[in-house]
C-alpha cells in the first residue's frame, strides 16, 4: 500500500506544511501508522548554500563527535541544531534527529566534476556503514527531511511543519512490510538533492543495487526505495542525462512499442535498454522524485500502483489519491490519470 | 588371460513371448548387439552402451535393459568405474576417452537453489495477459548515453557496438560438424532461426548446407583453426575464440578419424580420416595480450561488423582470466563449466578439472562488476544447463544468456549414452556413417528442438511473472530472488546469496 504525494510551486512561492499535513492524513487508509516523513525544498533560506545534513542518532555523547569528527576531516560545520521535536502522545522518540549545516571542502576530490557532492555522498556511505548508532538521512542543500514512525499528523505535529515553508513538499504514509518501527525505513528517501517517496516493491531491487554499488554506492537502509535516489543521482548528477529521460531508462517502453517507433527515436530507446538495462525498475511503483530544479512522478511500465495528478496556477499536485489532492486545493480541476511509465514533470519557472 | 572378463555393464534381455522375429533391433543396432539365427534373436549383452535405439524401436516392448547385472564386490573407494579403469589401462597403456559431460558425483548446485514468488506485497504479472519480455542483446553496451542536439530534435551521439538481438536468452552451443552429423546440424540451425536465437559452429567449419541459416550462426575460430577463412568469418553473425571447453580445460579438441569422412574433410580442411587434434593452446596466443590482437584482427577482418566473443573453460582463476579478456576488445565471454558436454575428452579432464558453472558465473559476474567493466562484455553461461530453472537461475547469478548442448541433443533422440567418441550414434547424431545420418529427419528433429526453446521460453515468461518481473534485464544478476538450500556458508559467500529463510 502506502501514500505518497508531491506539490512542487512553479513560481518558487512558498508554502507551509499545514496542507500537505492534511492532504497525507486523507490517505491514513493506505498506511499502518508506523511511519511518515514529509520533505521541503526551500526550508533553510538563510543556509541555503549548506548541506543540511540530517542524522538520527541513538545517543549523543558517543555516536555525535564521531559524526563531527568525520564531517570535519571533508570540510567546515557551519552551523548545527537539534531538530526541534514536541512531545506526542503515541510517538515514541527512538532517535534524536539533529542537522548540520555543512560546507564540503572542493579540493578534497581533485578528480571528480562535481567535488562538493561527491565529499558529501563519500561522508554520507562512510558515516552510515562504519559508525553505528548514527545515520544520515537527509544531505541536500536547503531541504528539510521529517520521518519517524507514527500516523502522517502525529509525525507532522512531532517536528511541527507547519512552521516550516518551502516551494515544494513531499509526504509518504507507509505500511511497512520490511522494517516497521525504524525510523530509517521511513520514506521520503534523500541523497544530495534527491528526495523520493514510492509506493510499491521494487523486483529488481537485487539487479538495481548490484549495477549502482558498481558505482560506489552502498545501500544501508535495508529498503528498496534507496535504490531509486541513487540511480537518479547517478543517471542524472553523473552521467548527464536529461530528467525525461532517466525516467525512461527506469520505467521503458516495451520493445514491441519501441519496434514501431521512427527511426530515430528508436535508435534512442534501444541505446537506452541496452546502457540501462541493470536501471530497469520492475516491480509494482509509483514514485515522486525532487530535486533542487523540478519533481517528477511515474509509475511501473504496467501501472501496478495508483498515481493522478492536477494543477492549479503554478502549482503541480501528485498523488495516489484524487482526495488527498482534493483536501490540499479544492479548486484543483481537472484530476488526470498518466499512462503506465509516462513522466510527469513539473519545473520551476522563476 | 591375466584380468580376465570384467562384469557386463549392461544386459540385454528378450521377452520370447513378445518378439515377433521382425528384425528391427538387428537392424538399429550399431554395435552388434542382436543377431538373428533362424528362428531366433542372439544377443551379445558385453558390447551393449545403453544408447536405448533397440528399446525405442521395438515394436511389442520386449527388449529390457539392466544395469551391472553382476557386479564388482561393493566397496566405497574402488568403485567399478575405478577398478575397470585400471583394468583397461593395464591392458592398452593408453589414456581413456569418455564422452558427454562430467560423471563423477559432485553435488550439483543448481539443485541446492531456489527461485522466488511473490505474495500479497506485489501482484505476480501472468504472462498470458501482460507483456513479458525475454529479448536480450549480446555483446557491448556503452557506460554512459551521450544526447546532443541537432535541428532541435534530441539525437543519440554515443555510438553502439555491434550487438546480437535474442529473442529469447536460449542459444545452441557449438557442436561441430564432425562430432554431430550434418543432419544434426541442420536441425539446430532450422530450429534457432525459427525461435529468433543462435547457434554456434564449433570448431568444425560451416558447411555449405548451412549457408541459409548463417545470419543465425556464430563461427568459432579455435586452436586448430579448422575450416577457418575469410568466407566463413565473412558468413558468421558473430565470431567465437574458443580457447577452453568446460569437458576438457586446458586441451585441444580431439576428433577421432573414424568420424572424418569426405564431407567432415572438405568443410574442415582437413585430409581424409585424419584424426583431428587441435592444440591445447592457440599457437599465436600465449598471453592476454595475444589474445587483444586476435579479437582485432576478426574485427579488422571482417570491418568492425560483427561481435567476437571468447570461450573459456570454468576454472579456477575464470573471474580474473574473463576481466582480462573484457578489455581485450572482445564483446562477450563465454563460461564453460565442468558439466559440459564432449563428443571425445580424456576421462580424466572431463571428471576432474574445472568448476562448476554456477560458482564461475557468479565470480565472474561479481569481478567484472567491481571492476566498473560488467558493460563491456556479454556473459554467456554454459555447461550444465538442463532445464528453464537452470537457465532462471544462471541469470539471476549474473549471465546474459546461456548456451544448451546436451539438452538439444537430448531433444533430437540422444540417450546420453557417453559414446559419442565411437562414431557410432544410433540415432544419427554423434555420426558420420551415412545410414546412421539418415536416421536422423531434420524436418523432425528442428521441430522438437524448437518445441524445447520454446517450452522454455514459456517456462521462463512464468518464472519471471511470478517473480513480479517483466523483463529480462531484471532478473539478470538479481541474486536476491534466489535462496540456498542446504549449501555450504562458503559456496553462499561465492554465489553472493542468502540461505532459504533468510
Amino acid at each position: 500500500m502506502c501514500g505518497i504525494i508531491g506539490v512542487i510551486d512553479r513560481a518558487r512561492k512558498r508554502m507551509d506544511g499545514t496542507g500537505i499535513r492534511s492532504a497525507l492524513a486523507e490517505m491514513d487508509e493506505r498506511g499502518s501508522g508506523e511511519g511518515a516523513g514529509y520533505a521541503v525544498y526551500g526550508a533553510f533560506p538563510e543556509l541555503k548554500d549548506y548541506y543540511a545534513i540530517h542524522v538520527f542518532f541513538d545517543d549523543l555523547h558517543e555516536t555525535k563527535p564521531r559524526v563531527e569528527e568525520e564531517l570535519s576531516k571533508w570540510g567546515v560545520i557551519e552551523h548545527d541544531e537539534a531538530v526541534p521535536t514536541y512531545e506526542q502522545p503515541s510517538l515514541r522518540k527512538i532517535h534524536i534527529p539533529w542537522r548540520f549545516f555543512f560546507r564540503p571542502d572542493p579540493h578534497l576530490m581533485p578528480r571528480s566534476i562535481t567535488p562538493e557532492d561527491d565529499v558529501v555522498m563519500h561522508v554520507v556511505m562512510k558515516v552510515n556503514t562504519t559508525i553505528p548508532g548514527a545515520l544520515i538521512f537527509a544531505s541536500g542543500k536547503n531541504v528539510a527531511v521529517f520521518k519517524a514512525s507514527g500516523w502522517p499528523e502525529e509525525v507532522a505535529d512531532f517536528y511541527r511543519i507547519q512552521d516550516y515553508k518551502g516551494y515544494l513538499w513531499m509526504g509518504h504514509n507507509r505500511y511497512p512490510t520490511n522494517t516497521p518501527g525504524w525510523w530509517g525505513g521511513a520514506h521520503p528517501f534523500n541523497l544530495l538533492n534527491w528526495s523520493v517517496v514510492h509506493n510499491g516493491e521494487i523486483t529488481s531491487y537485487g539487479t538495481n543495487r548490484r549495477y549502482i554499488e558498481s558505482y560506489g554506492y552502498q545501500c544501508t537502509m535495508y529498503t528498496d526505495t534507496e535504490v531509486v535516489a541513487y540511480l537518479f543521482d547517478l543517471l542524472v548528477r553523473r552521467h548527464g542525462l536529461p530528467l525525461e529521460t532517466a525516467v525512461r531508462a527506469l520505467a521503458p517502453p516495451f520493445w514491441d512499442e519501441i519496434d514501431r517507433m521512427p527511426d530515430q527515436e528508436r535508435e534512442i530507446f534501444r541505446a537506452i535498454r541496452l546502457a540501462y538495462g541493470s536501471a530497469l525498475m520492475n516491480g509494482p511503483f509509483a514514485i515522486v522524485v525532487a530535486n533542487d530544479q523540478s519533481m517528477v512522478g511515474f509509475t511501473d511500465r504496467i501501472k501496478l500502483r495508483p498515481l493522478v495528478y492536477g494543477e492549479k496556477g503554478d502549482r503541480l499536485y501528485i498523488s495516489s489519491e484524487e482526495a488527498a489532492i482534493r483536501t490540499m486545493e479544492p479548486d484543483v480541476g481537472e484530476i488526470t490519470m498518466p499512462k503506465a511509465g509516462e513522466p510527469i514533470i513539473g519545473r520551476y519557472v522563476a | 588371460m591375466t584380468i580376465g572378463s570384467v562384469p557386463l555393464r549392461y544386459k540385454i534381455g528378450v521377452d520370447r513371448d513378445q518378439c515377433m522375429l521382425c528384425g528391427r533391433c538387428v537392424e538399429n543396432c550399431p554395435y552388434g548387439v542382436f543377431r538373428m539365427e533362424g528362428e531366433r534373436i542372439h544377443v551379445n549383452s558385453r558390447v551393449c552402451v545403453a544408447c536405448h535405439r533397440c528399446i525405442a524401436m521395438c515394436p511389442r516392448d520386449a527388449i529390457s535393459l539392466e544395469e551391472r547385472p553382476v557386479d564388482y564386490r561393493s566397496h566405497p573407494i574402488w568403485t567399478p568405474q575405478v577398478r575397470e579403469s585400471i583394468y583397461n589401462q593395464a591392458r592398452s597403456g593408453k589414456i581413456i576417452l569418455s564422452g558427454m559431460g562430467n560423471a563423477q558425483d559432485y553435488p550439483v548446485i543448481f539443485d541446492r537453489l531456489v527461485l522466488d514468488a511473490c505474495q500479497v506485497t506485489n501482484p505476480s504479472i501472468d504472462p498470458l495477459r501482460e507483456p513479458m519480455e525475454l529479448r536480450t542483446y549480446i555483446g557491448k553496451k556503452p557506460g554512459v548515453l551521450r544526447f546532443g542536439e541537432k535541428d532541435g530534435t534530441t539525437v543519440l551521439e554515443t555510438r553502439l557496438a555491434p550487438n546480437l538481438m535474442l529473442e529469447t536468452p536460449i542459444m545452441i552451443g557449438h557442436m561441430s560438424y564432425g562430432a554431430i552429423s550434418l543432419n544434426a546440424q541442420q536441425s539446430l540451425a532450422r530450429a534457432v532461426k525459427h525461435a529468433g536465437t543462435y547457434m554456434g559452429t564449433g570448431e568444425g567449419g560451416l558447411h555449405e548446407s548451412l549457408y541459409p541459416y548463417q545470419d543465425r550462426i556464430i563461427v568459432q575460430v579455435a586452436s586448430g583453426r579448422f575450416g577457418v577463412d575469410i568466407n566463413y568469418l565473412e558468413r558468421g553473425a558473430a565470431i567465437e575464440i574458443k580457447i577452453g571447453q568446460g569437458a576438457k580445460p586446458g586441451i585441444g579438441g580431439h576428433l577421432p578419424g573414424e568420424k572424418v569422412c569426405a564431407d567432415v574433410s572438405c568443410t574442415r580442411m582437413i585430409p581424409l580420416g585424419s584424426d583431428a587434434i587441435s592444440p591445447a593452446p592457440h599457437h599465436d596466443i600465449y598471453s592476454i595480450e595475444d589474445l587483444k590482437q586476435l579479437v582485432r584482427s576478426l574485427k579488422e577482418a571482417t570491418e568492425w561488423k560483427k561481435p567476437v566473443f571468447v570461450k573459456i573453460a570454468a576454472v579456477h582463476n575464470s573471474a580474473a582470466i574473463a576481466a582480462g579478456i573484457a578489455r581485450s576488445g572482445a564483446d562477450a565471454v563465454v563460461v564453460d563449466g565442468f558439466r559440459g558436454g564432449t563428443g571425445a575428452a580424456p576421462r580424466v579432464f572431463r571428471d576432474h578439472v574445472g568448476i562448476p558453472v554456477e560458482a564461475a558465473i557468479a565470480s565472474v559476474d561479481a569481478k567484472l562488476r567491481t571492476q566498473g567493466i560488467r558493460n563491456e562484455v556479454s556473459i554467456i553461461a554454459s555447461g550444465g544447463i538442463r532445464e528453464s530453472a537452470d537457465v532462471a537461475k544462471i541469470i539471476a547469478l549474473g549471465a546474459d544468456a546461456v548456451y544448451i548442448g546436451t539438452a538439444a541433443l537430448v531433444a533430437m533422440g540422444c540417450r546420453v549414452c557417453g559414446t559419442c567418441y565411437r562414431g557410432l550414434c544410433p540415432w544419427g547424431i554423434a555420426t558420420q556413417r551415412p545410414d546412421l545420418v539418415a536416421r536422423l529427419d531434420p524436418d523432425v528433429a528442428s521441430v522438437n528442438v524448437g518445441n524445447l526453446i520454446h517450452a522454455w521460453t514459456l517456462e521462463l515468461s512464468e518464472l519471471m511473472g511470478a517473480a513480479g518481473i517483466n523483463s529480462i534485464e531484471s532478473l539478470r544478476g538479481n541474486r536476491d530472488r534466489l535462496r540456498g538450500y542446504l549449501l555450504d556458508e562458503g559456496i553462499m559467500k561465492v554465489l553472493d546469496i542468502k540461505p532459504v529463510g533468510a
